[in-house]
């Protein structure tokens, strides 16, 4: 009895099982049927005009925007300068420190086929690397007619660079973010000390302050940016995009070597500061005294002249020139410069235009509220009148910020990957035990290697 | 249960009015077997449409390339040829060993010491508190774990400082992270085991338990010849359920990462790493081959915790 029940209750399994499959693939085969119509109308041809085929257009069509938590008040003032502009804001991490999910989220979109934000903001400079590419490549070219030329030209020299693939510019850039030697002149005088202009004079006068007055930093390695701003600023051939996949780097360079010892030095004299600058723990511990710290013009707003931060008295920090090597001429490093990107799936174009060329050049908001120099040539001179205006900063900041951000130098490039990224997780934390940083070298260049070649580059 | 397994059903008083056969029965048992149906279909329909489908997907696009031709084993070649996926492999082993060792051990202790516990509101209270921390969603978790292995910041300073550890960063460093990730897990994950296994407990007839206290057996031997054996089946569930959990580590290693600026990486374990391919480096079909290689190794597993724990034995 109990075998012919069960096998009759196993056909009737089976047969259950079978209906279910069934209706599950049917659910699958709708699913996938009413969601086809609205994929094969985007691509449609638009606006040849442009440059590239536009999804039909839609001027009532709200816009979304993606910013950081620090370029909310951006997004803000264009809301409050065009509320005829119906608009969606969606803050995200900005792709901070290399952390890619600009590029995950819009590689998860690409699979989806739809649901991309209109304009984008990125921290990393070298999105338009890998968004510009591919089978559909996100960003939308802007020089190709759908920004005017004007418009574009209106930008510092050179700021476009990082966005620009092959002679098309990417994407817009909000800041630029050359570095300079910030330094606290009044501790300066204080200690009979002079600024360096040499990163051999750095060296000394680090070492000096370590003894005659411990606890003085004259910069800080604890930050992913790290190498932008020692090894950038130092010319070592470390970020070399030679081709659209072609890359070299070279850590064991002269002028990588050099650099890396003076870190070590410093570490070791116990003048270089090993946390980063945004936590709690750098302003517990170096709140008036941090002597020097090479890094980029953005920590004016972020970190000196901020009371959450540093909150340092007026009229004590100024912005000295880049540093050089001994008997050569100084460069600087840059430090990001967010950009903003328009993606070409964007059923509101024209709202997306107004967006960007606001956040980019109103003065509503690069003079009025942005935190650092403004990418925006007539932008960046009222910033600079402002700032000197203010009387925050010492010495010459105006002409120094605007020497820096002439100098930014073009032997380190803008692969798909982030030397943030790598930085952090190869380096930061053997140099938090410890290790020296010239024992490291080789497990950086080979980290970097790999990197280079996982995302598709021939490695030199 | 070998204990009640060899009972003759009529002379058992206490099971004869449930297993008593008979036509009547018979009938009653058909009719609950065609509910069972139904209840089970919600489940097999979804379990079809979001568990089955997409795992032949995946199988499908680990042996293709990205234009949909048959390249065979060479995904699998690519993903293991890739300079993060022997060090995520490692990361993952090493998480999953620590936390499922500490599991199995702390959550059947914990739970045979609540069980112990005599007064009923005290009981009740010590296993709310176990669960507690389970009600927290993953990502929520690990952000206020960001604030205990924080040493300034740390309500445990002093612990951290014991160790040796001064800044977040030397707490995160790549040595620590298997322990850390398993110290979190354990304190999101235990609590709701730990009711699980108290039910278990319950489940054990007090019958057998008074019979083992007249043979002269105290707590430990109780524990150890009576209870033990016959929580197998659970412990060897809960070994199951944790092992496919913690080889889809994902979400702590991935919120770690942002809050430590990328100290900890983006590519630490199998899933992020996964992840990582399919939408950093345009490759779904490396990401399904790793897919389908934890699959295996869950599925290699879970058939020995099956087979070792008794699991689908039938009492």
């Amino acid at each position: 009895m109990i075998t012919v029940h069960r096998r009759k209750a196993t056909r009737r399994r089976e047969r259950i099982l079978l209906t279910a499959a069934v209706a599950a693939s049917l659910l699958a085969v709708t699913a996938c049927s009413s969601s086809s119509p609205q994929a094969g109308t985007s691509g449609t041809a638009g606006g040849s005009s442009y440059g590239f085929a536009a999804a039909p257009q839609n001027t009532s069509a709200p816009i979304t925007v993606w910013v950081d938590a620090s370029r909310q008040p951006a997004a803000d003032a264009f809301v409050k300068a065009h509320p005829e502009i119906p608009i969606k804001v969606e803050t995200y991490d900005g792709g901070a420190n290399g952390s890619g999910s600009f590029q995950t989220k819009i590689e998860a979109f690409n699979q989806a086929g739809s649901g991309w934000p209109d304009v984008v903001f990125s921290t990393q400079n070298n999105d338009a690397a890998w968004a510009s590419q591919g089978s559909d490549p996100f960003t939308a070219p802007l020089n190709k007619g759908y920004l005017e030329k004007s418009f574009l030209d209106g930008f510092t020299p050179g700021a476009l660079t990082p966005t620009t693939v092959d002679g098309t510019v990417y994407g817009l850039r909000n800041d630029l973010a050359p570095t300079v030697t910030w330094y606290d002149k009044s501790l300066m005088d204080k200690f009979g000390y002079t600024v360096p202009t040499t990163w051999e004079q750095y060296e000394a006068l680090g070492k000096k302050v370590a003894t005659e007055h411990p606890g003085y930093i004259v910069g800080s390695v604890g930050d992913a940016w790290t190498p932008e701003v020692y090894f950038w600023g130092a010319k070592a051939p470390i970020n070399v995009v030679t081709g659209v996949k072609q890359f070299s780097s070279n850590t064991s360079d002269p002028k990588s070597v050099a650099m890396a010892k003076i870190v070590d030095s410093l570490l070791k004299a116990g003048s270089l500061a090993q946390d980063s600058v945004f936590s709690p723990e750098f302003v517990q511990k170096y709140t008036g005294k941090v002597l020097m710290m090479p890094g980029p013009v953005w920590f004016s707003g972020a970190i000196f002249d901020n009371k959450t931060s540093l909150n340092s008295a007026p009229g004590t920090i100024a912005a000295g020139l880049p540093l050089a090597w001994d008997g050569e001429s100084a460069v600087a490093g840059n430090v990001g410069g967010g950009t903003w990107y328009v993606s070409r799936h964007s059923t509101n174009l024209a709202a997306a235009k107004a967006f960007v060329e606001f956040v980019t050049s109103s003065d509503a908001y690069q003079v009025d509220l942005a935190p650092g120099l403004p990418a925006y040539k007539a932008a960046a001179d009222k910033w600079l009148a402002k700032q000197a205006a203010s009387g925050f900063f010492t010495a010459d900041f105006a002409a120094n910020v605007t020497t820096a951000a002439s100098e930014v130098w073009t032997g380190w490039g803008y692969p798909k990957f982030s030397q943030e990224a790598i930085w952090a997780k190869t380096i930061t934390p053997p140099l938090a035990a410890g290790k020296s940083l010239v024992d490291l070298l080789p497990t950086w260049q080979t980290a970097i290697k790999n990197e280079a070649q996982v995302n598709g580059y021939k490695v030199s | 249960m070998s204990l009640t397994q060899g009972t003759p059903l009529v002379a058992d008083p206490v099971t004869r009015g449930r297993r008593r056969a008979g036509r009547h029965d018979r009938a009653v048992t058909a009719r609950w077997a065609r509910i069972s149906y139904v209840f089970v279909s919600g489940y097999v329909v979804l379990a079809v449409a979001f568990g089955v489908l997409p795992t032949l997907y995946a199988l499908w696009m680990s042996v293709v390339d990205s234009s949909g031709s048959f390249v065979g084993v060479q995904n699998f070649v690519d993903v293991y040829g890739d300079f993060r996926f022997l060090p995520a492999v490692l990361h993952v082993g090493a998480f999953v060993v620590i936390w499922l060792v500490a599991l199995m051990l702390l959550v059947t202790v914990l739970a045979l010491v609540v069980h112990s516990i005599g007064r009923r509101w005290l009981s009740t209270s010590v296993r709310f508190v176990y669960y507690i921390p389970g009600a927290l969603a993953g990502a929520a978790s690990v952000v206020l774990w960001l604030f205990v292995l924080n040493p300034t910041v740390s309500p445990v300073s002093a612990v951290l400082h014991a160790f040796g550890f001064e800044t977040f960063v030397q707490t995160v460093s790549p040595g620590n992270l298997p322990v850390i990730f398993a110290i979190i897990a354990f304190w999101t994950g235990a609590g709701g085991w730990i009711v699980v296994m108290y039910g278990a407990l319950n489940s054990i007839p007090t019958e057998v338990l008074e019979a083992a206290r007249l043979d002269g057996a105290g707590a430990v031997r109780t524990a150890l010849h009576v209870q033990l054996p016959m929580m197998r089946k659970w412990i060897s569930y809960m070994a199951i359920m944790s092992l496919a959990a913690g080889t889809q580590l994902f979400v702590e290693p991935r919120v770690l990462s942002q809050a430590t600026q990328g100290v900890v990486p983006v590519d630490y374990s199998l899933n992020q790493l996964a992840y990582l391919f399919a939408f950093q480096q345009e490759d779904l079909n490396g990401s399904a081959a790793i897919a389908v290689i934890l699959l295996v190794v869950s599925l290699a597993l879970s058939v020995f915790f099956v087979i070792r724990g008794g699991l689908f034995e039938r009492d």
